[in-house]
């Protein structure tokens, strides 16, 4: 099976964007199904580490949370815009991060910078370490807490 | 918009509600690019266009087509997909570029690029 389809979750996601881009037809299903076996074959010449993920529970529930992160977040920062509070200053703080997979790692990025308010800027491999600029920056720790019981915890359960 | 007479009061009324409020998000964002102090600060804003301006117009964009073809039509979903997936690098790419010219002129404000002070100590050349 992994011989046939090295990559099952890249040519399942192949398949799915080449059937929603084309309209449902047993013509296009077909095609899809060629492509994505055949293009995601491509990846083998680049050799990626392999993923390794827990399906469960744990996605559902991260990627509930980072809608609802997202929405909260959307309107924080719409009223720091719009009203200007006194009280409002952004800073740097660095997140020490217990996650080693690179693809945990990405996913990580791509939700903090996602989330209006938070910005990924730059991870140290040697340390651990991840720096983030947060627009309403009132407690480091506060901020520290949150990202690793929100989502660390979540993502060191999804990526093994 | 040719089509748009078509579609009955409810599916009218839901994409006008959702268009609007995508477009006033985004331009609220948009506002914040403008008001807010400092470029890290200004990097923040327009990700409500990106987030849920973006997904407000799609939802509006998912009711006006299903509704005219009278069949679901999700590839919007696609659009949100890559959006999502194609923002942080922008934003990435802007913050550190900005860090790396703050470095270099020795501005207090930005933490010191502790990766090249480690790398110095480790083995005796920056990296």
């Amino acid at each position: 099976m992994t011989r046939l389809v090295p990559f099952p979750l890249l040519a399942a996601a192949l398949f799915v964007m080449w059937v929603l881009l084309t309209g449902f037809s047993p013509g296009h299903v077909l095609l899809g199904a060629v492509v994505a076996l055949l293009v995601s074959r491509v990846m083998l010449m680049l050799g990626p580490e392999p993923v390794r993920i827990r399906f469960g529970s744990a996605i559902v529930k991260l990627a509930a949370l980072v809608v609802a992160d997202i929405v909260r977040s959307n309107i924080a920062v719409a009223r720091i815009v719009l009203f200007r509070p006194a009280e409002q200053r952004s800073g740097f703080i660095e997140f020490p991060t217990e996650l080693r997979s690179p693809y945990a790692l990405a996913v990580l990025a791509i939700i903090i910078t996602a989330t209006p308010g938070t910005l990924w800027v730059q991870h140290d491999a040697r340390r651990h370490v991840v720096l983030i600029h947060v627009l309403d920056l009132v407690d480091d720790e506060a901020w520290i807490a949150l990202i690793s019981d929100r989502y660390e915890r979540l993502l060191l359960e999804i990526f093994v | 918009m040719i089509q748009a007479p078509d579609l009955p009061l409810w599916a009218a009324i839901a994409v006008g509600f959702f268009v609007l409020l995508g477009a006033s998000i985004t331009l609220v964002g948009a506002l914040g690019l403008l008001r807010m102090g400092n470029f890290y600060e200004r990097i923040h804003p327009p990700t409500l266009g990106t987030t849920l301006g973006t997904a407000c117009i799609l939802i509006a964009s998912m009711i006006c087509f299903s509704t005219l073809h009278a069949r679901p039509m999700v590839h919007e979903i696609l659009i949100a997909i890559f959006v999502t997936l194609t923002t942080p690098i922008t934003l990435m790419l802007l913050a550190r570029a900005a860090l790396y010219r703050d470095r270099i002129e020795g501005s207090e404000n930005v933490p010191d690029d502790r990766i090249a002070t480690a790398a110095v100590d480790d083995d005796g050349s920056p990296t």
